[in-house]
């Protein structure tokens, strides 16, 4: 206990002498995990255009985030997730089951509008599921969640076995499409995250979220509805990962059970590099959002540098660890 | 009387009755089944799992878990296999040696991030998972090491040895599940790994040393995965830096949450995971035998692991409800 007593003069006053001092403003504003994403971002644009400098053409940085577009989607909302406490590692897979089901109906001559709704409801479905498990039966959702990964894609490949659907021609090419020069899923995912983070801290419910992360028994007692809270994200997540699904299908123009295989690696990655903190209660979408534009960029230098993906999953694994290292010990340091 | 009533209440019944349940029904539609052959297809496909449940078991039991296992088994057979690539003349101890070492080496280090940096094991073995995997194409150059280059001696371990009827790697996995029995129920350090599990807090506290237990499991299941992973060269006669290990997790937590070990730590028994292991292997015998695609194998492991889990935490819950509300009846 080496906090300094703020008035030395008035002992009496206990908050006083137990409050630390307060940290000066630069720290507040500069010490932060987000501020990790923020330097690699700067960094990294400079060590690559002095490598690899055909990575750097902002054209090309664009039109390559489209590969990352729907990834990034659905990190946003993962980060929601784990803010309030819990995580999801089955929406790369629910993505590939709702896709796959998705082409398979539209092959079978399902009208256009019907098909997204079927598309969408079966991933409001997958995300209840997920829900039912960790908020009702309360299982951890780290494993439950685990359970469904493995489930949900073990569905697609049924679904579709090894074979590739392919898609109509009309539905091909949305990352061809751009609007101002942007092409359309990057705009989607920037919207995306305009509005989530809004929704996360302009709102009552995204103050919520944050409530229900940290500390959920007394969120419950501050009325809370915490598990209603935590249903409503991983349904909405499974929702997102239906409509990332179908953005990235239009895209590929193909559809197979192996579609975004690993990609929970990439989207823990991007809420931990974002400065999400594990545990829940802390982060935000400002950190995902930029962490999804440097995987984007990371991984366009390393294809550039043409590294193995073996090599490039490697440094993920690596980056993944380091990252939270570092966000836990930034808020671990921060919290007193 | 006693004796059967407390044999009959035991956790692992209820694996044990659905082994032969669902023998019985497969056996109904198909007799081929149950016959010799049948056993040995079980009996090759088991010891690979089983081996790496066992370190996964004790993993589990501490509240952690491992998922790099599939990775680690890659790695060091693919070590292993580049070693008897470069120097064919080297003995078969060595190669086993090495392999189980690698892999002590890989799940030490997943230990000591856990237990350094204090972060949850399974975003840690997550990453690992593929940083090992990525170690794996590194090391072999993205190329598979073919048949010629796995020694003979290695590869005549999987199949029926002269003068026994069971193949070797069946002996190796029989030998491991005696050992971990023996470590999980009679030593020291096994029974702090069940003390860990019930309570990470309190453990410290009654002096269990924390980060030894810890850095302990993660090094046995590593090494174990090591094991595996030479017996995998040996079963398949090849390894390929993708395909060898990828998924493997799956199938052992599958096998061990099956088994009736609490994903909640301090709970779970080696005759449980030694017969989820054997379920999980009667299922995927019987799954060709049904004329049932190998296409459908991941979702059963899934949806057998989500109710597992359900089946685990009811269980949990009634027993929290029969402590509260028996408190006082009995005198």
């Amino acid at each position: 206990m080496t906090t300094e007593p703020m008035s030395p003069t008035d002992p009496i006053a206990p908050s006083a002498l137990d409050a630390a001092p307060a940290r000066p403003l630069w720290q507040v504003i500069l010490i932060r995990p987000v501020m990790m994403t923020v330097v690699l971002l700067i960094l990294e644009p400079i060590v690559a255009s002095v490598f690899w400098p055909q990575s750097m053409d902002l054209q090309y940085i664009l039109s390559t985030f489209t590969l990352t577009a729907p990834l990034a989607l659905m990190a946003l909302v993962l980060t929601l997730v784990i803010i309030s406490g819990e995580i999801d590692l089955s929406p790369a897979s629910s993505m590939a089951l709702t896709a796959c089901v998705f082409a398979a109906v539209l092959q079978a001559g399902v009208p256009f509008p019907l098909a997204v709704l079927v598309c969408v409801g079966l991933g409001f479905v997958l995300g209840l599921f997920n829900a039912f498990l960790v908020v009702y039966l309360r299982l951890p959702s780290l494993i439950a969640t685990i359970g469904t990964l493995t489930f949900y894609r073990g569905l697609a490949q049924v679904l579709a076995g090894d074979a590739s659907i392919k898609f109509p021609e009309w539905y091909q090419g949305l990352n061809l499409v751009s609007v101002l020069g942007i092409p359309v899923p990057d705009l989607i995912v920037t919207l995306a995250a305009i509005l989530l983070a809004l929704l996360l801290s302009a709102t009552i419910f995204g103050r919520q979220i944050y409530q229900t992360g940290t500390n959920e028994i007394a969120a419950q007692h501050a009325g809370i509805r915490t598990r209603l809270i935590k249903t409503a994200l991983f349904v909405t997540l499974g929702v997102v990962s239906a409509l990332a699904g179908m953005m990235f299908t239009s895209q590929l123009g193909t559809v197979r059970y192996d579609l975004g295989l690993g990609g929970e690696l990439q989207m823990v990655l991007m809420a931990m590099l974002g400065g999400t903190y594990i545990f829940g209660g802390r982060g935000s979408i400002l950190g995902t959002f930029l962490a999804a534009w440097l995987l984007s960029i990371m991984t366009n230098a390393m294809n550039t540098a043409s590294w193995l993906p073996a090599t490039q999953f490697c440094l993920l694994g690596v980056l993944l660890i380091v990252s939270i290292i570092i966000t836990n010990f930034i808020y671990s340091r921060t919290q007193r | 009387m006693n004796a059967v009533k407390s044999i009959m209440l035991r956790r692992e019944m209820g694996i044990f009755v659905a082994i032969i349940v669902f023998c019985i029904i497969v056996g109904l539609i198909k007799p081929r089944f149950l016959a010799l052959d049948n056993l040995r297809v079980i009996m090759l496909f088991v010891p690979l799992i089983m081996i790496a449940a066992m370190g996964e078991m004790l993993v589990i039991i501490a509240r952690h878990v491992d998922l790099s296992v599939g990775s680690s088994l890659g790695f060091a057979a693919m070590m292993t296999a580049l070693m008897f690539k470069t120097y064919p003349d080297v003995p078969l101890v060595l190669g086993f040696a090495v392999a189980i070492g690698i892999g002590a080496v890989l799940g030490f280090i997943n230990g000591l991030t856990v237990i350094v940096f204090r972060l949850p094991a399974i975003i840690v073995t997550l990453g690992t998972l593929y940083l090992y995997r990525g170690l794996t194409f590194i090391a072999s150059g993205a190329k598979q090491i073919d048949r010629q280059y796995i020694p003979g001696p290695l590869k005549a371990m999987s199949a029926n040895a002269p003068n026994y009827w069971l193949p070797w790697i069946v002996v190796i996995a029989v030998a491991v599940v005696l050992l971990t029995y023996w470590f999980a129920n009679h030593s020291r350090l096994g029974r702090q790994v069940y003390a860990l599990g019930s309570n990470p807090s309190a453990a410290p506290l009654r002096g269990i040393p924390v980060t030894a237990v810890t850095l302990t499991v993660f090094s046995i299941s590593g090494a174990l995965a090591g094991l595996a992973g030479i017996m995998y060269a040996s079963r398949w006669g090849f390894v390929n830096p993708s395909n060898t290990g990828w998924g493997f997790e799956f199938q052992v937590i599958a096998a061990v949450v099956i088994g009736g070990v609490s994903i909640n730590g301090g709970v779970g028994s080696v005759l449980g995971v030694v017969l989820g292991v054997l379920l999980l292997g009667c299922v995927s015998a019987a799954l060709p035998l049904l004329g049932i695609p190998g296409t459908v194998q991941s979702a059963i492991y899934g949806l057998v692991i989500i109710v597992a889990l359900v089946i685990d935490q009811s269980v949990r819950e009634r027993g929290i409800q029969a402590l509260t509300t028996a408190r006082g009846a009995r005198t």
